[in-house]
């Protein structure tokens, strides 16, 4: 159930406060170039889903700030500063989000007019808080980094080997995803949303395709839909058979590391004989999804079970338990702050999954939400350990019940409209809006999970060590490309 | 003038073997982990091919970056010049005293931390720190354990102390000397950087120890200092090994005990290095700050020791 209401500014503050009141979150801001003016959308989901939008002239363009309201209002605000010129009021850290140092001042890239890129001095400041005191100092780690991760500069300062403070400045790889989409046919856009984030193509692509749907009124089967909540599942497992072993891999528990390795890759194949590439990518289409073969639940079934047994391997051995244990607490209080999603609020007791808060389709009797207290690196660990026989066991219903059907493709439609598409990817609850104009994409907004849960990081910080930094890293996992438009 | 000799032949075999045992120990780990490796002659081709390569320094470094990693080579040669290792004869005038032996470990020891301030990078500092922390923890258990295993003796050589237990088995396995060696494997494995204490082969800057302390040197800088820190880890096995199993170290000159010394030596040394590297697979690296409660076990240990080793006596 969709709620449409148009807000004035002097307005939105009261009815955001209201909404928030009553469970909703905070779930995308994005904002619109007309002629003569901006329109923002806010999307806030709770049991029904409300969208507001406020619009106002080009030569007044200015938003009363939700930060001190919404935490990550506040940050959706500042991308919309930095990408259509639009000034958040009273914004209490108003300071340049998504541009990074290179881009001119006064230069908006989202804006129609703006064309390319003009030569900055790269002089914009990026302010780091300084901690004073006795024997602290500053860590500079990254953007480069010596393993194959993607860029990020983060800021220690540390007193001995205790963290007293990180700041993480991400926002090095921009591509302008957002832009390119706009102006093409909504089929060519499928691929875009792939490539958002690598690991993330199904999560990117079902949320997009939804958005299409629900804007150009397509109906979607019942199959396509328990294929896509296939497919979902395939990249969680991948991904959190990774993670796993990267994590153990973190406290130089090496032989997990390299099982995992083998397991993820038999589920890579898996996935290449399902869809016909590793990463899943080209199964999910505007209408519906199609497979090139079923499922092999054997096979991801004895992986699951490989990984799970490698999984408590680990668990049982002292040392690794040990620096899992008690790691980079994330409170519960933090992600209900923050509003962080996936398996890092699971892990703090949050249960906030979009399977069972959004379906789209039934997952059957074995689908349930994995929850954990401790919002330790145990936690993320152990939830994502219990996800695992929880995706097998969805894959196994989806297949029975799809009983060698491969899915199918709704007839294309051409029409005009906005639509909203939220799933929950292998990272957490993930949503796409569009907005089309005869078939053609005129807006995109995607929000990854990582745009909420990146913001929670340093917060788990408190009291951890620097040599621990990098196994609490891995457990949280967070892409920097998803994050990063 | 036979000892100089035989410390010659002593040192460049343990320059010719050293890179054979880190691949062994890195070929055996990776075959247990289902990895193929990279052959055990893979050290060989890393140290020919940095010392090619032009060294690159830090703009702002001092000749420390120059000079450090040639302390800690020149150290790390002195040690093996003055451990026994293939041989029990040592020249008059340095004794291959246990203290001597612990002081050059420190003059390597401080050379590298000195190098990781140097480059001036927060990464080198704080290996800097970590790595002090650790040999500040180490060095008392190598004198403790060692002391233990010189009490019988009555003197604080090792060579005579080797050969004492070489001629007498009944002492390798008395309560002293076991724990004084378990004391010593622990503290070599932590001063030579391996598991649990650091982890070598972690590319993660944030958890290194020693890999920290190198990250500014390039080149034939980075070349020694890697022969050099190799070099430590031969002494310091070669040294356990032989005082564990004290079979087949020359006594005299001859070329029949020197082979035969030579030979024994490169067996027990690579087979200890696959013994750890296959004991590092089922290992985890501990918590920082779990490091001193290891290093503190393995102090208790070498103390129980020296006890052990006056009240048999």
């Amino acid at each position: 159930m969709t709620t449409a209401l148009t807000v004035t500014r002097e307005d939105l503050a009261s009815t955001v406060a209201g909404l928030l009141g009553t469970g909703h979150r905070m779930a995308l801001v994005a904002a619109h170039e007309e002629t003569d003016a901006f329109r923002v959308v806010y999307v806030l989901l709770g049991a029904d889903r409300v969208e507001l939008t406020v619009t106002m002239p080009r030569d007044d363009a200015w938003l009363p700030s939700l930060a001190a309201i919404c935490y990550p209002a506040g940050r959706f605000e500042r991308e919309i500063r930095d990408l259509y010129g639009i000034r958040p009021l009273d914004h209490p850290l108003p300071h340049r989000l998504v541009r990074h140092a290179h881009w001119p001042t006064g230069w908006y890239p989202m804006l129609k007019d703006a064309g390319p890129m003009p030569a900055g001095d790269g002089s914009a400041s990026y302010p780091f808080l300084e901690v004073e005191g006795d024997g602290v100092y500053e860590i500079p780690v990254g953007p480069i980094h010596a393993g194959l991760i993607e860029p990020g500069h983060f800021r220690f300062s540390v007193v001995g080997e205790t963290i007293l403070r990180m700041k993480a400045r991400l926002w090095f790889m921009h591509r302008g995803v957002e832009k390119l989409a706009e102006g093409k046919a909504v089929g060519e856009v499928v691929g875009l949303t792939e490539r958002i984030s690598g690991d993330t193509a199904i999560g990117h692509s079902v949320a997009y395709a939804m958005a299409v749907e629900e804007a150009l009124g397509i109906e979607v089967s019942e199959d396509a839909r328990m294929v896509r909540a296939l497919l979902l599942e395939c990249e969680r497992l991948y991904n959190h058979v990774s993670d796993l072993g990267a994590m153990v891999n973190d406290v130089a528990f090496g032989i997990i590391h390299s099982h995992t390795s083998r397991l993820r890759e038999q589920l890579l194949r898996h996935n290449e004989a399902l869809t016909g590439h590793r990463l899943l990518r080209g199964a999910v289409e505007i209408g519906g999804a199609r497979l090139t073969r079923a499922a092999d639940t054997a096979l991801v079934e004895r992986v699951v079970a490989e990984a799970r047994e490698l999984a408590e391997l680990a668990l049982a051995h002292t040392v690794v338990a040990n620096r899992l244990r008690d790691t980079a607490v994330l409170r519960r209080e933090q992600v209900e702050h923050m509003d962080a999603l996936g398996y890092v609020a699971r892990a703090s007791g949050v249960p906030v999954d979009a399977r069972a808060d959004h379906p789209f389709v039934d997952l059957g009797p074995d689908f349930h939400i994995i929850t954990e207290t401790d919002g330790d690196v145990r936690a993320r660990f152990l939830v994502r350990y219990y996800e695992l026989g929880v995706s097998a066991d969805v894959i196994a219903h989806l297949t029975r019940r799809l009983g060698g059907r491969l899915g199918d493709v709704a007839p294309p439609a051409r029409g005009t409209g906005a639509g909203f598409g939220v799933v929950e990817a292998w990272r957490g609850t993930l949503c796409h809006r569009v907005e089309v104009k005869d078939g053609i994409v005129t807006r995109l907004k995607a929000v990854d999970p990582s745009w909420f849960t990146w913001p929670a990081l340093p917060q788990a910080l408190t009291d951890t060590i620097v040599p621990d930094f990098p196994l609490a890293n891995k457990s949280f996992n967070l892409s920097y490309a998803g994050n990063d438009l | 003038m036979t000892a100089v000799v035989l410390i010659i032949v002593q040192v460049l075999v343990a320059l010719a073997v050293t890179p054979l045992l880190l691949g062994v120990m890195r070929q055996v780990r990776s075959r247990l982990e289902s990895r193929v490796g990279a052959g055990v002659l893979q050290p060989y081709r890393d140290v020919a091919k940095l010392l090619r390569k032009q060294p690159l320094r830090a703009q702002g470094s001092s000749p420390i970056l120059v000079y450090a990693p040639l302390v800690l080579l020149v150290s790390s040669l002195m040690i093996v010049a003055l451990v026994p290792l293939i041989t029990t004869s040592s020249l008059v005038t340095i004794p291959s005293d246990l203290f001597v032996v612990v002081s050059l470990l420190l003059v390597g020891t401080v050379a590298m931390a000195v190098l990781g301030l140097d480059g001036g990078t927060a990464f080198g500092g704080m290996g800097s720190s970590r790595h002090m922390m650790i040999a500040a923890l180490v060095e008392p258990t190598v004198l403790m354990s060692v002391y233990a295993l010189s009490v019988p003796v009555g003197s604080s050589t090792l060579s005579t102390i080797v050969a004492a237990r070489g001629l007498d088995p009944a002492r390798v396995v008395t309560p002293a000397g076991l724990l004084a060696v378990v004391a010593l494997v622990i503290v070599v494995l932590a001063e030579t950087g391996r598991l649990p204490v650091d982890n070598p082969s972690t590319h993660l800057e944030l958890t290194m120890v020693h890999e920290a302390m190198i990250l500014e040197s390039a080149g034939r800088d980075l070349a020694w200092l890697e022969v050099g820190s190799w070099l430590r880890l031969t002494a310091l096995l070669g040294l356990v090994v032989n005082l564990a199993l004290p079979w087949g170290v020359a006594a005299d000159a001859s070329p029949l005990m020197l082979v035969l010394g030579v030979v024994a030596l490169v067996v027990k040394l690579l087979a200890a290095g696959a013994i750890v590297a296959a004991a590092e697979v089922f290992m985890a690296k501990l918590r920082l700050f779990r490091v001193p409660e290891l290093l503190a076990g393995s102090f208790v240990l070498a103390f129980l020791a020296v006890t052990a080793s006056y009240l048999a006596g």
